[in-house]
C-alpha cells in the first residue's frame, strides 16, 4: 500500500474554537519542517511534546499555532504524525492544509487516516469492519459530493480540456506506433499553442477554486411549505438580481429549483421544493417525496408559513420533518390579514415535539421566527441579520467533505498544469515527441480524478476512433 | 460436427508435454518445454506450415519489435531465426525517444519456415507430429492427455494449446466461403467442442490479409522506393552485428484514390462485412480497406506498401489493402491504384473468422484456473500478431515445464516487460476483438526499451535454464561496464578551457561559465556521450551497446526516475497476494459490481484487482483491510 505522507483537517469545518490539520506518514516531519518557525525544529523534537510557534507560507505569516510531534510507532496511524493546532476559523485551516499540501503531503483520500491505523496494526482485529464501512461511507459520500457538487460549467470546461489532450495524445500515439503511415514530426510547434491555452483555462480554473467558485459550496439550504405559502417568491425576493450572485445549475430535476445565493458573504445553495401535502398525484407525490430527502441532507430549512391561512395537518408533517434541524420559519403574507401569529406557532411545534419527545422541553423558542412579505420584500433584512448571527456563533457549518472535496480537486488542477508545464519544457528543449504524450497522459488522468473518470482504455480508444492505422 | 472414433488406441510412447499447433506460439513453446528437459510432442494439422507468416512478411514493428526482443531476451527462438532469413531491416521511429525505436525486418517467408523447422527438427526431447487434435482429456480437473481424430490416445501431464486461427476457420471473400484456416490450410474443426465441454467459453474473432500480386506485373516506376538502413542491427541479442550487413530488397509505397474508393462504395453491399455473413469481431488497428473509405471517408487517398515475400517468389503482399470484397471487385479495385493498373493476383484477399478464448480464463502463468495442467498462447488467446504469439507461447512453455518441475510458474509484470503488458491485458481486460500489442498500452515504456530487454530479463531465461553460464555471465560484465561508465560520467569534471568551449560551440551549445561534469553535458539535448569523446581524456573504448545504455541512462535520467518511484507503487499492489479461496459475497462493504467481477475473475493480486474494470479504488481499500484481517485470523 502507499506510505506516502497524507494531511487533511481533523476537525470540523466550523468558524469555532480550535483547528487541527494532521499530517502522517514517512515525510511528515519534514513537511513540518519546511513550513514551521519556532524554537526548534521539530523533527529534531522529542516525541510526544508540543510546540508554540508560527506556520509561514513562503514569507507571510498564516497563522499561530501550536504544533503536536509524535513518532512512530505510537501515533494512532503508526506512522509519524504532525497535528497543527491553529485558530479555527475556516479560511485559516484551508490556507494551513494548502500550505501543508505544496510542501510534500497529499490529501489523505476518505478514511485513509482510519485504514492505515488498522493497516499498521493499530486497531482490533474485531474492528475491521468497521473500518471497511467507514471507508466505503466516506468514499461513497465523496464520490458522491465531487460529482454532484461540481458546477456544470466547470465539469463542462474540463470535460473539454480533456478532450482536447486526448486527442493530440492519440495523435502522437498513433504515429509512434504506426510511425510509416502518420507522421509526427514538427508536432511539438502546433502542440505547444494548444497547451499554452489548456493551461491558461488550467490557471483560470485554479484561481477560481480559491474563489469557492469550482464547487456549488456552501450552506445546503432548502425551502419548504405547503403549496402557494410563497416559497417561489421568497427565492425570487433572496435571488433578486441587485443583491444576489445567481447562477444556473445544471442537474435540476423539473420539480426542484436550484439556485446559488451571496447572503451576507454567506454561500447559500438554495433548493425550491414542491409544497408538501397529501397527494395522490403521482408526479406531485414524487416531489414531496424528494423535498422530505432534502431536507434530510440540509445544513439549513427555511420552512415558510401562509399567515392568511391557518395551521393544519400539512404543517404538522412539515414541522414534524423540521423542528431537529437548523430552521428559520418565515410567517410568510404579513402584508395580508392574519390568521396566525408566532405564539400559535410555537404551541404548535411544541404540541409536536412533546408527542415524540416524553420531556418536551421549550425546544419552540430556538426555531427563529420571521415575519416577512415576500411580495412587499419586508423582514428580509431580519432574516439576513439571523442568518449570519446563526453562522458565526457556529450553529451553522459548511460541510466539511465538501470543502476538502474542493480542496483535493485543486490540488489536481495543479497537477494538471504542472504535467502540462512539463510539456512546454519538453517542446523547448526538443525532446522527442513521445516524451510530451507522457507528461499530457498525466494531466490528462488529474483532470479525470476531478470529474470521477478513469482512464481505461480510453487512450486505445481514441486512437481508433480519429486515426487511421495501417495493414 | 459430429463424428465417431471406432478405433480408440493408446499410443505408448512416453511424453511429458504436448504442444497443439506448430505457429509462432506452439514453436516457441515447444522448444522451451524440450529445452528444459520435458518429453514434448508438436501437433500440427500440416508439417508444411510450421512458423509459417499467412499475413505480413515481417517480423517487428512498433512495440512488436521489443516483444522479439524479449523472446529473445528470455531464450526465445524468434529473433535469431529472423536474423537468419530477413531481407530488409528498419528501425522505426529512429528520431524519437529510445523507448519507441523498434526494429521491424521483411522477411523471406520460406526461409523463415525452413530454418525454424530445421531448428525444431534438430531438438532433443522434440518430436512433430502431423495430426488433428481432437479431444483434450482430463481427470479430476487434470489434464492427462490428448486424443486426435485418428483415435490414438497420448497421455500427458501438460498440455499447450497454441491453435491459433484454426478452431472453425472460415475463410470469407464477397459469397465465397470455404471451411479451411489460413492458405486454405485443413481447419480443426473438433477441438472446439471438446473445449466447451471442458467449462472453457469461447469467443469468435476475425482477421484479414490483403492479396497477393505476382512481381512481374507491378509498375514500380509509379511507386516510391522504400529501402532498409544502412546499418542493420539484428533481432537477437547473440547475433553479431557483422553477419546482419546483408544486400537488402526494397519495398514500394503507392497510394489508393478516389477511384478505387469509389469502387469499393460501390460494391459496399456485396462485402460480407456490412451483409452480415462475418460475425466474427474483427481487430480496428487493422482495418480492411473497405472499413478505412466508410470510416475515414474524408481521407482522399490511403498508403499502401508492396512488400516482398521472399527471394523465391514472385508475391508481393500488398500492405494496407485487405479485403473481404467479391473477387471482381478485388481486380477493379487493386487495378485503380498507381503501378498495379496490370496487376495479377495470385491470392485473393480474404476475412477469416476462428474460435478462441475469453483469456480472462486464465492465470498469469497462461495456465487455465479450471484446468490443471492446461496452458495456452498466441491467438488462441484473443491476440494478434506473430509476436504476441511467440511471446504466450514462450511464457506456456516454460510454465508448463515449470509446473512439471514444481516450481511455480514464471510471471513477468507489467514494469519488466512488454510480455507482461501483453499478458496481464490478455488475462484481465475484457476484450472484444483480437488484441495487439502497441506502445501506449505500456505505463512503464521508458523502462521497457528495446535496446535493454537483455538487462531487464535474461536473468530470468537464466533462472528458468533457457540461458546458457556464457550468455548469463558476458550479460553480469556488461552490466558492470555499464554502472562503472555512468558513474565516470557523473564524476568526471569539465573545466571551462578552450578545447572545451569550442567543442560546445560548434554543436551550438551554450558555453559554460562554470565547471561541470561530463553527465551534466550528455543532458543537454545537442550533446552526445559520443560528441564529447574529444574533451574526455580518460575515456576506453566500450562497446556499442554499452555506450548506448550509458548514454539512454544519463540523458533521460528525469523520466526514468520517475517511471521508476512510479513502479516501486506499482510493485506494492502487485505483491500484495489475494488468496484463491476468498469468498467475496462475505465483503459486506463491497459494492456488488465488485463483487461480481472479482469473483468472477479472482485476480492473484491487490494490483491486478484495481486494474479490473468496474472495481473502484474505494474497492481495493476494503479489500486490503479485508485482506489485512484475513491473514490474521489464518
Amino acid at each position: 500500500m502507499k506510505k506516502d505522507t497524507i494531511a487533511a483537517i481533523s476537525t470540523g469545518m466550523t468558524n469555532s474554537g480550535i483547528g487541527i490539520v494532521r499530517i502522517s506518514g514517512d515525510e511528515a516531519f519534514k513537511v513540518i519542517d519546511r513550513i514551521y518557525t519556532g524554537k526548534e525544529i521539530l523533527s529534531k523534537a522529542d516525541s510526544h511534546t508540543i510546540h508554540y510557534g508560527y506556520i509561514k507560507r513562503n514569507r507571510d505569516i498564516i497563522d499561530e499555532v501550536l504544533v503536536t510531534v509524535m513518532k512512530a510507532p505510537k501515533t494512532f496511524t503508526g506512522e509519524d504524525t504532525v497535528e497543527i493546532n491553529c485558530h479555527g476559523g475556516i479560511f485559516v485551516i484551508q490556507k494551513i492544509l494548502e500550505t501543508v499540501l505544496e510542501n510534500g503531503a497529499r490529501t489523505a483520500e476518505p478514511g485513509e487516516f482510519t485504514k492505515r491505523a488498522f493497516l499498521n496494526g493499530k486497531m482490533d482485529l474485531s474492528q475491521a469492519e468497521a473500518v471497511i464501512d467507514v471507508i466505503q461511507s466516506k468514499n461513497e459520500y465523496a464520490l458522491k459530493s465531487s460529482i454532484s457538487q461540481l458546477k456544470g460549467s466547470i465539469r463542462r470546461k474540463i470535460e473539454d480540456i480533456r478532450k482536447e489532450i486526448l486527442y493530440h495524445t492519440a495523435f502522437i500515439e498513433t504515429a509512434l506506433d504506426d510511425p510509416e503511415h502518420i507522421s509526427v514530426d514538427g508536432y511539438g510547434e502546433r502542440l505547444r499553442k494548444t497547451v499554452e491555452e489548456i493551461k491558461i483555462e488550467l490557471k483560470k480554473l485554479i484561481s477560481s477554486s480559491d474563489n469557492g467558485r469550482i464547487m456549488k459550496e456552501g450552506i445546503q439550504t432548502v425551502i419548504v411549505g405547503k403549496p402557494n405559502a410563497g416559497k417561489s417568491s421568497l427565492l425570487n425576493v433572496l435571488s433578486g438580481k441587485e443583491r444576489a450572485i445567481v447562477t444556473d445549475i445544471e442537474g435540476t430535476t423539473r420539480d426542484i429549483l436550484e439556485e446559488q445565493i451571496q447572503i451576507q458573504g454567506l454561500n447559500l445553495n438554495i433548493i425550491d421544493t414542491a409544497g408538501i401535502r397529501d397527494t395522490e398525484d403521482i408526479i406531485e407525490k414524487m416531489g414531496v417525496e424528494k423535498a422530505k430527502e432534502y431536507v434530510k441532507d440540509a445544513d439549513l430549512v427555511l420552512y415558510v408559513a401562509d399567515v392568511s391561512r391557518s395551521l393544519d395537518e400539512n404543517d404538522e408533517k412539515i414541522l414534524n420533518l423540521v423542528y431537529n434541524k437548523k430552521t428559520i420559519i418565515l410567517l410568510n403574507k404579513s402584508d395580508l390579514e392574519s390568521v396566525i401569529t408566532k405564539q400559535d406557532m410555537k404551541e404548535k411545534i411544541n404540541k409536536i415535539i412533546s408527542k415524540s419527545i416524553s420531556d418536551g422541553k421549550d425546544i419552540s423558542s430556538k426555531i427563529p421566527m420571521i415575519d416577512i412579505s415576500a411580495k412587499e420584500e419586508q423582514g428580509i433584512q431580519e432574516f439576513e441579520e439571523i442568518l449570519k448571527k446563526m453562522f458565526i456563533k457556529g450553529n451553522l457549518s459548511f460541510n466539511d467533505e465538501i470543502y476538502i472535496t474542493n480542496l483535493r480537486q485543486k490540488s489536481a488542477l495543479k497537477e494538471a498544469l504542472k504535467s502540462l508545464e512539463k510539456v512546454t519544457e519538453s517542446i523547448y528543449k526538443k525532446m522527442p515527441e513521445d516524451f510530451y504524450s507522457i507528461d499530457l497522459m498525466d494531466a490528462y488522468e488529474a483532470l479525470g480524478s476531478i470529474t470521477g473518470e478513469t482512464i481505461g482504455e480510453d487512450l486505445i480508444n481514441e486512437i481508433f476512433s480519429k486515426f487511421c492505422m495501417g495493414k | 460436427m459430429k463424428y465417431s472414433v471406432n478405433s480408440v488406441w493408446e499410443n505408448k510412447d512416453v511424453y511429458d508435454i504436448v504442444v497443439v499447433g506448430a505457429g509462432h506460439a506452439g514453436c516457441e513453446a515447444a522448444l522451451a518445454s524440450a529445452r528444459l528437459g520435458f518429453k514434448t510432442i508438436m501437433f500440427t494439422v500440416s508439417v508444411d506450415s510450421i512458423a509459417l507468416m499467412p499475413c505480413n512478411p515481417n517480423i517487428g514493428g512498433s512495440s512488436k519489435g521489443h516483444l522479439v526482443r524479449e523472446v529473445d531476451a528470455l531464450g526465445g527462438e524468434m529473433g535469431k531465426i529472423i536474423d537468419r532469413t530477413f531481407i530488409q531491416s528498419k528501425m522505426l521511429n529512429s528520431s524519437k525517444g529510445p523507448a519507441v525505436h523498434s526494429l521491424r525486418a521483411q522477411a523471406d517467408k520460406a526461409e523463415y519456415t525452413k530454418e525454424m523447422r530445421r531448428v525444431l527438427q534438430n531438438q532433443k526431447n522434440l518430436d512433430i507430429r502431423q495430426m488433428e487434435v481432437t479431444n483434450i482429456l482430463t481427470e479430476d480437473g487434470k489434464i492427462t492427455g490428448i486424443q486426435t481424430y485418428s483415435g490414438a490416445i497420448y497421455r500427458c501431464r501438460a498440455v499447450i494449446l497454441c491453435t491459433g486461427t484454426y478452431l472453425k476457420a472460415r475463410c470469407i471473400y464477397g459469397e465465397v466461403s470455404m471451411q479451411t484456416g489460413p492458405n486454405g490450410l485443413q481447419s480443426a474443426n473438433y477441438l472446439t467442442d471438446s473445449l466447451k465441454s471442458l467449462g472453457i467459453k469461447m469467443y469468435r474473432f476475425k482477421t484479414g490479409t490483403p492479396a497477393r500480386i505476382d512481381k512481374n506485373t507491378i509498375d514500380f516506376s509509379k511507386m516510391e522506393e522504400q529501402k532498409g538502413d544502412n546499418r542493420i542491427i539484428p533481432f537477437s541479442f547473440t547475433t553479431d552485428p557483422e553477419d546482419v550487413q546483408i544486400e537488402q530488397v526494397s519495398c514500394w509505397l503507392t497510394y489508393t484514390n478516389e477511384k478505387t474508393h469509389e469502387i469499393i462504395k460501390n460494391n459496399l453491399d456485396r462485402s460480407p462485412l456490412f451483409s452480415g455473413m462475418i460475425e466474427g469481431t474483427g481487430p480496428r488497428y487493422c482495418p480492411s480497406i473497405e472499413d478505412k473509405v466508410v470510416k475515414f471517408s474524408d481521407k482522399n487517398r490511403h498508403q499502401v506498401f508492396i512488400e516482398p515475400e521472399g527471394l523465391n517468389t514472385t508475391e508481393m503482399y500488398i500492405g494496407g489493402m485487405s479485403s473481404s470484397l467479391p473477387e471482381d471487385v478485388q481486380y477493379a479495385m487493386y487495378r485503380s491504384v498507381p503501378g498495379l493498373e496490370h496487376a495479377k493476383i495470385v491470392r485473393n484477399a480474404y476475412a477469416i473468422e476462428y474460435d478462441c478464448i475469453d483469456a480472462r480464463q486464465l492465470k498469469s502463468t497462461l495456465e487455465f484456473k479450471n484446468i490443471e495442467g492446461l496452458f495456452s498462447g498466441g491467438q488462441f488467446n484473443g491476440s494478434s500478431g506473430y509476436e504476441e504469439a511467440a511471446a504466450q507461447g514462450l511464457i506456456a512453455g516454460i510454465n508448463a515445464a515449470r509446473k512439471l518441475q514444481g516450481k511455480e510458474g514464471i510471471v513477468i509484470d507489467r514494469s519488466e516487460g512488454y510480455i507482461g503488458v501483453l499478458i496481464d491485458d490478455l488475462v484481465t481486460k475484457e476484450s472484444h476483438e483480437p488484441y495487439r500489442m502497441m506502445t501506449s498500452r505500456a505505463e512503464y515504456r521508458l523502462l521497457l526499451r528495446q535496446d535493454n530487454a537483455d538487462l531487464r530479463l535474461t536473468k530470468i531465461g537464466y533462472e528458468v535454464g533457457l540461458i546458457d553460464e556464457k550468455r548469463y555471465k558476458d550479460l553480469l560484465k556488461k552490466e558492470n561496464m555499464i554502472e562503472e561508465e555512468i558513474k565516470r560520467m557523473e564524476h568526471t569534471n569539465i573545466g571551462t578551457s578552450d578545447e572545451v568551449q569550442k567543442l560546445l560551440s560548434s554543436y551550438e551549445s551554450t558555453p559554460l561559465v562554470s565547471g561541470t561534469t561530463l553527465a551534466d553535458l550528455i543532458r543537454r539535448p545537442e550533446l552526445s556521450y559520443e560528441a564529447l569523446a574529444p574533451i574526455d581524456k580518460e575515456r576506453v573504448v566500450l562497446p556499442y551497446d554499452v555506450k548506448e545504455q550509458v548514454e539512454i541512462n544519463i540523458k533521460y535520467e528525469g523520466y526514468i526516475k520517475r517511471q521508476k518511484r512510479q513502479v516501486e507503487q506499482f510493485k506494492k499492489l502487485e505483491n500484495k497476494k489475494i488468496p484463491q479461496n476468498i469468498n467475496y459475497d462475505d465483503i459486506q462493504s463491497l459494492r456488488i459490481e465488485a463483487k461480481q467481477k472479482l469473483s468472477q475473475l479472482c485476480p492473484e493480486s491487490i494490483g491486478q484487482a484495481s486494474r479490473i474494470s468496474g472495481v473502484s479504488p474505494a474497492d481495493i481499500s476494503v479489500l486490503l483491510v479485508y485482506l489485512e484481517s484475513y491473514y490474521k485470523k489464518n
